[in-house]
């Protein structure tokens, strides 16, 4: 049933964990350059699969608060804001700086009576500040006010979203590591926890090398994306795909998401964007090549992902071999202790 | 493969992530949590006596936020815990079968005391560590190579069954010819429960025990030796305690050997072995270990020195499980430790790939 390449290296693996006439493996393609960070993705997941709420947390670092992904979130939309992004994505195009600030501050005036102006006088109108000419200090740390200039140059301020998830690799760590077989292969490719067998132990969340499956606290058991398999049983197309408002994820028959991934990076290099790249598409990259893989604008880790993630059975006979010498090399010590002269 | 210019494009000033703490920078620098590193060594006037040392340089590299990228173990202090008790119930075991095949009835019921008493505080732990005990039962529902615990559940479970009869027997005299062979099958699968565990820490993804896969196995195996030679030198009246002088040595250089390899030779993953929590506990039990050895072997008239000396090795095997523990739960919560060695793997197969390139 297991081939050569059971533990490492490219194999299909529904046929691999002995599925016979396997349909075609399923993943999803997650194009982050069209991902507008509508968070769409996350809430659907929650209302199909129920997953309980993660309570209210100001992260503080960005507009990002749900801050990875977790037993409670099965997708995490990552914001990473940029400095100095890729400028040449705009150029030609008729952008400018969102809006002038004469028309902001026209828009902001309501002529309404707010009631708070015989007594409390506004300390410093921003935006009225902004529409006119000369320096009025803020108390900000500025040397000048923000959008002053009318023609300043677009900012090279970026942001890059994306819609991270369960890998669903093609050799799973967490799968190979469970000791209870609660994690499993389904016959479309992908990993899915049995919550009923699942017992708690939390060997899979570090063997992850996405650290994405994680421990519920309240009851123990490990959680993670499951690709609606309920759904895509039924033909349906997973919750989060299914909500997505850009298409910036894209569920279906892995290989024709990897054409269609290859046809979308050329074109973005066609455009300019050299920094395109995808993700976890390589069947010979470290896992054996994602059944949710992504095009990505910078590298990895600047999402918080792994640059070269390797799958830890990769190493597991030699770790196998080397326990077998040090329990050898135990007992060859327990021997000698006793062989000795008597004393 | 990506694109390689990608990485070799000099870093252009204007993509350099800002200043670490800057709120919404993005691109995160090393905001380790807990601050800077080295800040400990260098208030304890170590850094100073250690300034010419090779050290690892400073991490470069970029991250989301300074949020970790592999999640850390979920496991609680339950978890060392169990690989001390099952270290000493395997080292116990070793000296029980030795002390009986060798006519020392001190060392063979101290061991089979000791051996029940450890693996059955092994078990509380492992089921307190779960987070539904009632559970425990799933671990043998299957029985699979890939995955060290459900190898260890069962390697366990013979071994506890084992060691329950042999110390049985101690107490039920008419039971003595089971008791052989409960000791005897204890023995064998002693090995095993002792070094099991090193594997089921080096196949994770938690970056330091990951890297330290090679040596874990004959750290914990020294380990076990020692704490169980530590046993033997608290019980046994000094005409029967040869042989556990001889195993605490043994024991006690394996594991000093094994883990000063751990701590030195990783690289930017030995680091998180030396600093913090981790460092603090495997510098202790560094000492502790040296001096229960040379206690052992120095101390063979004096019986209070030889019980000292078991103490000591086995507090050092209790603290280097904790150490390794906490050194590889410190890797993982830091990105760094994900990020630089994973980049260097990358540039060195860019570089291999370039030098082939130009080979041809």
């Amino acid at each position: 049933m297991a081939g050569p390449n059971s533990l490492y290296g490219p194999v299909d693996p529904a046929p691999d964990a002995g599925y016979v006439d396997a349909p075609p493996r399923m993943g999803f393609f997650t194009d982050t350059s069209v991902c507008i960070g509508c968070k769409a993705c996350e809430v659907a997941c929650k209302e199909w699969n129920a997953i309980p709420d993660d309570g209210f947390n100001l992260l503080g670092t960005s507009y990002d608060n749900t801050g990875g992904l977790t037993a409670n979130s099965w997708r995490h939309v990552a914001f990473v804001e940029q400095p100095g992004g890729a400028p040449d994505v705009f150029a030609g195009l008729p952008v400018g700086p969102p809006a002038s600030p004469q028309s902001a501050v026209v828009a902001a005036s309501t002529g309404q009576d707010t009631g708070t102006e015989p007594g409390v006088r506004p300390a410093v109108d921003a935006l009225a500040a902004a529409g006119t000419t000369g320096t009025q200090f803020l108390g900000m740390p500025l040397s000048d006010l923000p959008g002053r200039t009318l023609d300043a140059p677009r900012s090279d301020f970026r942001w890059l979203m994306m819609s991270n998830v369960c890998k669903h690799c093609t050799h799973a760590a967490c799968l190979d590591v469970c000791p209870t077989g609660s994690l499993f292969r389904t016959e479309f490719g992908t990993v899915v926890v049995q919550e009923d067998i699942c017992n708690g132990c939390g060997y899979c969340i570090p063997a992850c090398p996405y650290g994405v499956i994680d421990q519920r606290k309240d009851d123990g058991r490990a959680w993670k994306c499951t690709m609606c398999y309920d759904r895509i049983g039924d033909g349906l197309t997973p919750a989060c795909a299914k909500a997505c408002p850009t298409e910036s994820i894209q569920y279906g028959e892995l290989d024709e998401l990897r054409a269609r991934a290859a046809h979308r990076v050329e074109k973005l290099h066609e455009q300019g964007e050299s920094s395109a790249r995808l993700y976890g598409h390589d069947p010979e990259d470290g896992v054996g090549g994602d059944g949710a893989f992504f095009l990505l604008l910078d590298e990895p880790e600047v999402y918080g992902l792994p640059p070269d993630p390797v799958v830890t059975t990769r190493d597991l006979p030699a770790m196998w071999k080397r326990a077998g010498l040090a329990a050898l090399t135990m007992a060859a010590a327990a021997v000698v202790s006793f062989a000795g002269r008597r004393g | 493969m990506r694109p390689r210019e990608e990485a070799e494009r000099p870093r252009d000033e204007s993509l350099s992530p800002p200043p670490a703490g800057r709120p919404g920078s993005g691109l995160a620098r090393d905001e380790a949590p807990g601050g800077p590193v080295r800040d400990r060594r260098d208030r304890r006037g170590r850094g100073r006596r250690g300034a010419d040392r090779p050290m690892v340089p400073p991490a470069d590299f970029r991250s989301y936020y300074g949020r970790p990228i592999v999640k850390a173990a979920v496991w609680r202090h339950d978890i060392p815990a169990y690989l001390f008790t099952g270290g000493l119930a395997a080292g116990s075991a070793l000296l029980a079968a030795g002390g009986d095949a060798t006519g020392r009835p001190a060392l063979r019921r101290a061991g089979r005391f000791a051996a029940l008493g450890a693996v059955a505080a092994s078990g509380y732990f492992l089921i307190n560590d779960l987070g539904r005990p009632m559970r425990f039962l799933h671990m043998l529902r299957v029985a699979k190579p890939t995955s060290p615990m459900s190898m260890g559940t069962w390697v366990f479970s013979a071994f506890s069954a084992a060691a329950g009869v042999a110390a049985a027997a101690e107490v039920v005299p008419p039971l003595a010819p089971f008791g052989t062979v409960g000791q005897y099958g204890a023995a064998l699968t002693a090995p095993a429960l002792a070094t099991y565990t090193a594997v089921l820490l080096a196949d994770t993804a938690t970056p330091s025990w990951h890297a330290a896969y090679p040596e874990l196995p004959f750290v914990f195996a020294g380990s076990a030796l020692a704490s169980g030679a530590g046993i033997g030198l608290i019980a046994a009246p000094a005409d029967q305690a040869g042989p556990a002088r001889r195993m605490a040595a043994l024991g006690a250089a394996l594991e000093l050997y094994g883990a000063h390899r751990v701590e030195t030779t990783k690289g930017l993953l030995s680091e998180p072995y030396q600093q913090g929590k981790a460092g603090r506990y495997l510098r202790a039990a560094r000492t502790l270990t040296a001096l229960g050895a040379a206690g052992a072997v120095l101390g063979r008239r004096s019986r209070v020195a030889s019980a000292l000396a078991g103490v000591s090795l086995l507090t050092g095997s209790l603290l280097t499980r904790f150490g390794i523990f906490e050194g590889g739960q410190a890797s993982a919560r830091d990105p760094k430790y994900t990020v630089v060695p994973q980049r260097e793997r990358l540039a060195e197969r860019a570089a291999a790939d370039g030098g082939a390139k130009t080979a041809e």
